[in-house]
This record gives structure tokens, C-alpha cells and sequence, in this order.
């Protein structure tokens, strides 16, 4: 918790109004023929941030990713790095370096001469090349396979190769399209934590592009959700996940249980929301300006959710139900329960004990509870 | 399937076999005749090899037709490979189609007709003919054999691969030369290897582009041919098959070496994720 360490500065420069980003994506539209891939995309992105593009696939985030490498060009508006317009510039005389998904590794030449492609091309002098290959190597912990092809070493070495290759020429953005991809999960969670450090070690700009939303969230600085082409969402991780603006955000991320209701009585702090006939209104405290009779969503994550035998007193909201499904996955359990009117709520529990006697399976009836807090209102 | 064996699958494999490859089994039996006579077999010998290599006339026909190969070849492979890197990576433009079906329309074009309309352009132009305008006749319909080869091989390659060359400091022209060429080499050559033999062993374009100095070997056997078949004239084809066969082989091999080593290499890339 930043605000429990007072002497480190916390990193949000996009909270500073004085900071002067190192991107600025201004008014971008990038069509394909009749198709917008990018629709009218305002965003900044500052120094040192690990920014990640996220969404489902088609949505835009690679081709905005390409925008940036020099790959594609914008139908209009403006990309700027450090204040300079980088759109007429070509790929090679960017500062920015991308890592493939598919790696692209060259496979005729071995994981160094992989690595000194770039400052090859760059106007580093001969003899100081060398050294830094023994650097990226030393960093990328590859020093022993330097002479390897890379059909030669592992799918996790070859990730390692191309981040290495990417960073060398010390880029001032560094570009990761879907760069875990190929990994098992595993490995795909210990190098995420890798890439982490190499960011934080180096200070370099990342922009990550991932369909992922666990990697998102575990990577980066902040993220944007992004839908057909528009930014639903940039914040941090933890503000996309509690504090969603949109119903889209909400479902993308995490699991979540959406309530239709409508506005039946304006309450201290919040309102009192009709969502099923018979069951019991929502309290839910909100800071949405809504007026009776509006209809809104109430958004809920399952383990907000507590379940229990016995009706719980202390809570604001409590509904009975029917356990329908319990998804067993080791940490936790996700019980479905179904409410009188036939919805289906999903409420999730640790299960802290080992061994222990559930006290609840199928066909039990249940109460779930949540207090006035535990879920966002949302209008969109 | 029933792979089994049967007198009927015997018998038709036995049969295509002969139709195709009796009359070349033929010719290269009699290439070793004693006899002037082609058809009567006297016993066993090689005097009509060592005669062939005595003929200069003949001598002076295969260097024109190596020359001819050799330099064709190498323009066709320049030119089909450009071509076939345009139509693959040149992404759409309009009249895409018609100028990919023009790359291959002489691959099925009659040779007659090739010929005749390179020898009416060179007449019109007034250009002597000679080796360079058999080079060029040559180069010109094995062109689109290269063209195939190359952009086949083209199109399963990892386009990121150029795009990572870009990323990383080159010209468009440095990236091709430096990533794209070494890993296409393989098809390439062989499309090289093809051109060749393909130049070797033309007879109907050469006739109608070719002048009073510039005899290719396949012209001067059909015009030996028409004096009479000679026993000289089967060592020489014998030996020709043999040049056509190495190099057709050769090409295959280089190709299917290259694809079985890129699959394991991919094999590797999904199983080495573990």
C-alpha cells in the first residue's frame, strides 16, 4: 500500500497535470477499407509506465500497437513521441523496439548474432557491440547458449532471445505483442514477474498487447480495455477491477454478476434498487446521480459475495437462494445459486480448511449477503 | 486402403513403368553398342562416348547450351524471384489477378507460340540472333517456373520475421537481403536448378531464336537426327539424361531437405514451450 510508505513516491504520473507524456495518441482513426479499427482514440502514455492494451481479439489493440512500431499509418489524426509527430517516420528510424509474438527470431543466425542485428544497424561502434550482447545475454540469463540457433533451445529461452533482441538498442518504448502467448502457464506466470523487473531495472517504456486480462492486471502500470475500436476504460489494475465503469469493463475482467433493476427509493448515500419481483430490494451505496424510476446495473464479484445457512443479521443485503452448481478449483469454490425469480448468482469461497466437512452442496437452500458496498452501479 | 499386393496393381505399375521409361532404357542400351547399326546389338562398348567427346561440332553445341543455361537461369531466378516476392508480399492492388495469371499464363503457353513471337520481336527490333537472344528467350519462359517455386515458399514464410528486420534498423532492400533471401535460398536454388534443366533441354524456342553461330546441343541432335540415327547420337542423350536427372534431383532433394528441417524446426517451437 503506497500511502502506508510515505517516504517512497508513488508512480502515477498521469495523475501530475505538469507531466508531459511520452506518447500521445490525438483524435487517432485508422480504417481498412469500409472497417474502423480505431475509432476517434485519444490516450497518453508516460515515461516508464507498463501500459497494457487490453480486449478480446479484433478490438483494435494490436493495430494500435502497430501504429506505434510504424507498421501501419493512421487514416488521421496525430502519434507523438517526446512532442515530435512520428507518423511520416518509417519502422527503422524509430526509437522503439517490438517484440513478436511469434518471437520472429532469425533462424539463421544464432542467439547473439540474433541479439547484434539491430546494433548491427545502429550507429554503435564495432568493438563495443560485443559488450553489449554480453549484457542482454547476462540479463536475459542466456549467456551459455550465445552460439545456439534458435531452433536449438526452448520455447521460454526463445521468449527470452526476443525480448533480449528488442531491448538492445536500448529503444525508448518497448513494444510486447501477446508476449507470453506460447507459454504454459507456468511458465507464463514466472515470466511475467521476470518482465516486471527487467522494466522496473531498465525503466524502459513498455506497451503490452494482450487478450490476457490475469497477465494485464499482474504486468502493468495501467491498463486500457478497449472494445471495437474504442478505449472502454485506462486506469489501474485495481480501479478496472472495483471500480468499473461500464458494464463491458465489468463482464471483461475478473467474473462478475450483473443486476438489472430500477431505482425505487433514494437512500443515505445510495438508493434502493427493484431487481426481481418477490426478492428483496438492493441497498447499494453509489455516487451516481440517479433520479427514481432510472434503470441501472448492479455489479457484484462473487467474492464479495458470502454464503451462508443461516440468515446473516448484519449485513444490508441478504437474498435466499439454491445452490444449483459448486465449481470446485482447489483455492476456491464458486457456488451457483439460484434466486426465487431464477436468476443465477455466482458467490465464491476460500476454501481456507483442508479436509474440512462442507456444510454446503447442491439443492441446499442458502443466503447470500453483501453489504452496501461490496458492488458498483452502472449506468452504460 | 488395401495396400496389398495384387496381379493387377502389378501389372498396371509394370505397364506405366515400361510406357514411360522403355524407350529412354533403349537408347541408353545402345548407346553402348558395338554396331553402327542402332538397331542390331554386336557386344558391349563405349567407343561411341569417347567419339562424342572427339566431335567438335557436338563439343561447340553443349558449351552454347551451357552457357546458354547457365546465364538464362540465373536472370530467370533474379527475375521470378522478384516477381514471385511481388505477388506474394505486394498485398492487393487492383488487377492483382490478371497479373498474377499473366506470371503463369506461359508455364501452359504453347512453345511454338513462345517462339514465334520472341522471333517476330527480335526480327522487328532487328536484333541479331544469336546466344543472347536464346539467354533471353530462355529467361523469359523459365521466369514463371522460378516465380512458383519462390512465392510457394513465400507464402508459409513468417511475415513478422521482415517486420522484426524493419523493427530492428533496416531498409526495406537491407531486410530482404539480410533475413528474407538466406531463408528462402533453398527454394531459390532449386528454382535455379529447374530453370536450368529446363534450358537444357529446349529445343523448339532455341530453333526460333537462335542464329548460324549459336547451335544448342538438343538442335544438334534433331538435326542429326534427320541424317540418320547414329550410335554417337544415343551416348550423347545418354549422357544428357543424366545431366537432367542430377539436376531435377538435386532440386527435389534441396527442397524437401529444407521443408523437412523447417518442420521439425516448427514441431520443435510448439513442443519446446514446455
Amino acid at each position: 500500500m503506497p500511502s502506508e510508505k510515505p517516504n517512497q513516491i508513488r508512480f502515477a504520473p498521469w495523475e501530475d497535470t505538469e507531466a508531459v507524456p511520452l506518447i500521445r495518441f490525438r483524435n487517432v482513426v485508422k480504417k481498412f477499407g469500409e472497417f474502423t479499427a480505431i475509432e476517434n482514440l485519444t490516450l497518453d502514455i508516460y515515461e516508464r509506465e507498463f501500459f497494457a492494451l487490453l480486449g478480446p481479439s479484433g478490438c483494435g489493440k494490436t493495430t494500435l500497437m502497430r501504429m506505434l512500431a510504424g507498421f501501419e499509418t493512421p487514416t488521421a489524426g496525430e502519434i507523438t513521441l517526446d512532442g515530435r509527430d512520428i507518423v511520416p517516420v518509417a519502422p527503422n528510424r524509430r526509437p522503439i523496439n517490438m517484440m513478436f509474438q511469434s518471437y520472429a527470431l532469425f533462424p539463421h543466425l544464432s542467439v547473439a548474432d540474433n541479439i547484434a542485428f539491430g546494433l548491427k544497424r545502429s550507429p554503435m561502434p564495432k568493438s563495443e557491440i560485443a559488450g553489449r550482447v554480453e549484457e542482454m545475454l547476462r540479463l536475459v540469463r542466456l549467456q551459455k547458449f550465445a552460439s545456439r540457433k534458435p531452433h536449438q533451445i526452448s520455447g521460454g529461452q526463445r521468449q527470452r532471445v526476443a525480448l533480449a533482441r528488442s531491448l538492445a538498442k536500448a529503444p525508448k518504448l518497448l513494444l510486447l505483442d501477446e508476449p507470453l502467448g506460447a507459454l504454459d502457464r507456468k511458465l507464463r506466470e514466472d515470466t511475467q514477474f521476470e518482465l516486471m523487473d527487467i522494466q522496473e531495472k531498465l525503466g524502459t517504456t513498455f506497451v503490452i498487447v494482450t487478450h490476457d486480462q490475469e497477465e494485464a492486471m499482474t504486468v502493468a502500470s495501467r491498463v486500457a480495455v478497449m472494445d471495437e475500436g474504442k478505449l472502454m476504460q485506462v486506469a489501474t489494475p485495481d480501479v478496472i477491477y472495483e471500480q468499473p465503469e461500464s458494464r463491458y469493463v465489468a463482464d471483461f475482467i475478473g467474473d462478475v454478476n450483473l443486476i438489472e433493476g430500477t431505482v425505487a427509493e433514494a437512500e443515505e448515500g445510495g438508493y434502493k434498487l427493484v431487481w426481481a419481483d418477490g426478492a428483496p430490494p438492493i441497498h447499494a451505496e453509489t455516487d451516481v446521480p440517479l433520479s427514481l424510476g432510472d434503470s441501472c446495473t448492479f455489479a457484484i464479484r462473487p467474492e464479495k459475495i458470502a454464503i451462508s445457512t443461516d440468515k446473516p443479521d448484519d449485513r444490508a443485503n441478504a437474498v435466499p437462494g439454491k445452490v444449483l452448481d459448486i465449481g470446485y478449483l482447489g483455492n476456491i469454490s464458486t457456488y451457483h445459486v439460484q434466486m426465487p425469480n431464477g436468476a443465477i448468482f455466482k458467490a465464491s469461497a476460500t476454501n481456507s480448511r483442508r479436509l474440512s466437512r462442507r456444510g454446503i452442496t447442491w439443492e441446499d437452500e442458502v443466503w447470500l449477503s453483501f453489504t452496501a458496498t461490496a458492488g458498483v452501479v452502472l449506468t452504460q | 486402403m488395401n495396400r496389398r499386393f495384387t496381379w493387377f496393381n502389378a501389372t498396371s505399375l509394370t505397364l506405366g513403368f515400361a510406357f514411360l521409361y522403355l524407350p529412354i532404357l533403349i537408347l541408353i542400351i545402345f548407346s553402348f553398342n558395338e554396331s553402327k547399326l542402332v538397331t542390331v546389338w554386336a557386344g558391349f562398348s563405349t567407343k561411341w562416348y569417347a567419339s562424342v567427346f572427339n566431335n567438335t561440332a557436338f563439343l561447340d553445341a553443349a558449351l552454347v547450351t551451357l552457357k546458354v543455361g547457365v546465364i538464362s537461369s540465373t536472370i530467370a531466378t533474379v527475375l521470378g524471384t522478384m516477381s514471385g516476392y511481388v505477388m506474394v508480399r505486394g498485398g492487393r492492388f487492383r488487377g492483382r489477378t490478371l497479373f498474377s495469371g499473366m506470371i503463369y499464363a506461359p508455364l501452359v503457353m504453347p512453345e511454338v507460340i513462345t517462339g514465334l513471337s520472341l522471333l517476330l520481336l527480335f526480327i522487328s527490333i532487328g536484333m541479331d540472333r544469336g546466344v543472347f537472344t536464346i539467354v533471353l528467350a530462355h529467361a523469359t519462359f523459365s521466369m514463371c517456373y522460378v516465380s512458383v517455386v519462390v512465392s510457394s515458399r513465400l507464402v508459409s514464410f513468417d511475415r513478422s520475421l521482415e517486420e522484426a528486420a524493419l523493427d530492428l534498423g533496416c531498409t526495406p532492400f537491407d531486410a530482404f537481403r539480410s533475413v528474407t533471401l538466406p531463408i528462402i535460398a533453398p527454394a531459390v536454388i532449386s528454382g535455379w536448378l529447374l530453370a536450368f534443366t529446363l534450358s537444357l533441354d529446349d529445343l523448339v524456342i532455341a530453333s526460333f531464336t537462335s542464329g548460324p553461330s549459336s547451335t544448342t546441343l538438343p538442335m544438334k541432335i534433331f538435326s542429326q537426327v534427320r541424317l540418320g540415327v547414329s550410335p554417337e547420337i544415343n551416348a550423347l542423350s545418354t549422357l544428357l539424361i543424366g545431366i537432367v536427372s542430377i539436376g531435377v534431383i538435386s532440386a527435389s532433394l534441396v527442397t524437401k531437405r529444407s521443408a523437412v528441417r523447417r518442420r521439425a524446426q516448427e514441431q520443435q517451437a510448439v513442443g519446446g514451450a514446455a
